[in-house]
């Protein structure tokens, strides 16, 4: 399938993971996620791959477990109350060393909420959201077309780092549609001796477990885990610049926000005002390297969230306090509107004057 | 010399690490004979739960995964649906199966799912040192029933096997105990019958195994033996409580 279509942003996460492989698929239904399951309920009994309804997202995470654990692609997907109740499973997978996609296409919170759109489970899920010392690495697409590319691009470093991977869309990105072009499939092409597939009776018992007694050898086992989490951090960070090079004012926004600052940007510069946009693709790992160079010409960085102020924390670790960081924020599922972010951007730019 | 005894290559040789006395280890030897003689062993993935058994995974000589508390039948859906052709079993505990993982237990069950679960029942929560399970019966003192178990404030004990045949999915539900070489010998047909029943993909399969906790209970083992005769026995009645091919053996005749 190479020519476009029109998708809608749920969708094609589900027609993504079937084609680079996923076979595998078990959830739990609750908005604004549900297309996911309703398209894999359509399409797994068609080509031979597994769509299973859990009980609830805890047994549908614990299905991924040990789906996982048998060495096959497999993926389960949720908002954020559903996230709240996967989050045991995911640290399992993370002391587990397992593979797979985790999608939340987050919702107004906490508790029950709302089910419009929402950025308030960032920290749930740069910091990990269960117990324990672990990451996810987080992908955070800004398009229809970018739910499908993540999605592959979330199994194939799932796989490749032993880890479980999490896509953080929005009620927003998940309902809009778009025209999407998917790839050829790629994946599934990594060797996983350590699978369960059975013995054979030709080499030694796998054993997948996060349990140690021991404490110089659980704390190796975490250690070990963070020197995989330094290669991430090395490697696979992504970000985009938009009009960043000459910018006094840079907005700092993923996924939707992203969108809505880069209209704010181009209104501003219409108005003679130097601003650019920062997207992070990934969350975790976050840019902050590049974020840290970037203070050295920008003076002044706005985050734009659909929370209270989380990623915020992020953008002053990056750039270590040398640049003022200010929130234009929405919550509860209002979307911040690009004259709010112009506004925001304006007031930053008024308060430059007599700084360097 | 003829090797009349021997270990079964399914268990693994090293030292267990339960207490002297516990069901466990004749438990775990049922499930490998079971293994042994269905010649399955290469293809079984065992998934181990939270409790005393958490180290299954280091005593059965099959593929293991150690799952979160309760679990496992959710796992060991996900590993049979991804790997239909190997043979997918759980080993759990009265705590885990019966009171965190509940929902598990039940709609693994109502699925039909194709594996077999082996529920060790010994009325008391082992590892974390004597606590009340949903299993421990009505009076029974234990940590957190220092004066016996008050139906009127925490309810009845959970009677798995009677529960769970009324669900329509499940193949094979039967409870059995160690406490005599009869009855031993009876429980290790149930394991093995429950385990081929998966092989001829008949579907879900549960074996309830009455089982004791001497340390817990404040019992040497054998006295521990006759308290789970005397009380255990008689709350939770031994038999089959389902299954859906039975008098099939016969029909064949």
């Amino acid at each position: 399938m190479s020519e476009k279509v029109l998708m809608k942003g749920n969708e094609a996460i589900a027609e993504a993971a079937i084609s680079c492989g996923c076979r595998h698929y078990f959830g739990y239904p609750i908005t604004p996620q549900t297309e996911i399951a309703a398209y894999m309920a359509k399409r797994m009994p068609k080509i031979g791959g597994t769509f299973l309804q859990a009980e609830s997202e805890i047994a549908a995470i614990n299905m991924v477990i040990g789906a996982a654990s048998a060495g096959v692609r497999v993926m389960t997907s949720s908002s954020s109350p559903g996230v709240s109740l996967k989050s045991e499973g995911i640290s399992y997978m993370a002391g587990c060393d397992l593979p797979a996609l985790i999608v939340n296409v987050q919702r107004g919170g906490p508790g029950l909420g709302g089910i419009q759109p929402s950025q308030s489970d960032y920290f749930q899920a740069t910091r990990g959201g269960g117990h324990g010392d672990y990451h996810l690495l987080v992908l955070a697409p800004a398009s229809v077309q970018e739910m499908a590319a993540m999605t592959v691009r979330a199994f194939d470093l799932a796989d490749k780092y032993r880890m479980p991977c999490m896509l953080l869309a929005d009620g927003t990105m998940g309902q809009m549609m778009e025209p999407v072009e998917l790839g050829e499939s790629t994946g599934g092409t990594v060797d996983k001796p350590w699978a369960l597939t059975g013995t054979g009776m030709s080499r030694k018992h796998n054993i997948i477990n996060s349990l140690s007694l021991t404490p110089d050898e659980l704390e190796r086992w975490n250690v070990d885990r963070y020197a995989r989490y330094a290669k991430v951090e090395r490697d696979e960070v992504l970000y985009e610049e938009y009009l960043c090079d000459d910018a006094e004012i840079v907005v700092v926004g993923f996924g939707i926000a992203a969108r809505v600052a880069k209209n704010a940007v181009n209104a501003a510069r219409a108005e003679g005002i130097k601003a650019g946009m920062f997207r992070p693709i990934t969350l975790w790992p976050f840019p902050k390297k590049a974020m840290f160079e970037r203070a050295k010409t920008a003076r002044a960085f706005i985050s734009v969230e659909l929370s209270m102020g989380q990623m915020i924390e992020d953008i002053e670790l990056a750039v270590r306090c040398t640049r003022p960081v200010t929130l234009c924020s929405r919550v509860g599922g209002m979307i911040p509107s690009p004259a709010e972010v112009k506004k925001s951007i304006e007031d930053a730019h008024a308060k430059l004057d007599g700084r360097n | 010399m003829t090797t009349v005894f021997d270990r079964p290559h399914a268990l693994t040789d090293v030292p267990m690490h339960y207490c002297p006395g516990c069901g466990h280890g004749i438990i775990h030897r049922l499930v490998a004979e079971a293994i042994d003689s269905l010649g399955i062993e290469g293809k079984t993935v065992g998934v181990a739960s939270v409790g005393c058994s958490v180290f299954a995974y280091n005593y059965f000589n099959v593929d293991m995964v150690q799952a979160a508390h309760g679990r496992a039948p959710a796992v060991a859906t996900g590993v049979k649906r991804a790997r239909p052709e190997n043979i997918v079993f759980t080993y759990q505990g009265d705590g885990d199966l019966a009171a965190i993982g509940t929902a598990e237990t039940v709609h693994s069950a109502a699925r039909g799912e194709n594996i077999t679960v082996i529920f060790v029942n010994n009325a008391i929560y082992g590892m974390t040192g004597g606590q009340m399970a949903p299993t421990s019966l009505p009076g029974q003192v234990t940590q957190t029933s220092p004066y016996g178990r008050d139906v009127s404030a925490v309810g009845y004990p959970v009677k798995v096997c009677e529960m769970l045949s009324q669900l329509d999915g499940p193949a094979y539900i039967e409870r059995v105990a160690i406490n005599s070489v009869k009855n031993i010998r009876a429980a290790g047909r149930a394991i093995k019958k429950a385990f081929r029943y998966q092989t001829e993909g008949k579907g879900f399969s549960l074996i309830e195994v009455v089982s004791t906790c001497p340390t817990n209970w404040g019992m040497t083992p054998a006295k521990a033996m006759k308290w789970a005769e005397e009380n255990m026995i008689p709350y939770y009645p031994l038999g089959v409580y389902k299954d859906k091919y039975a008098g099939d053996a016969e029909k064949a005749r």
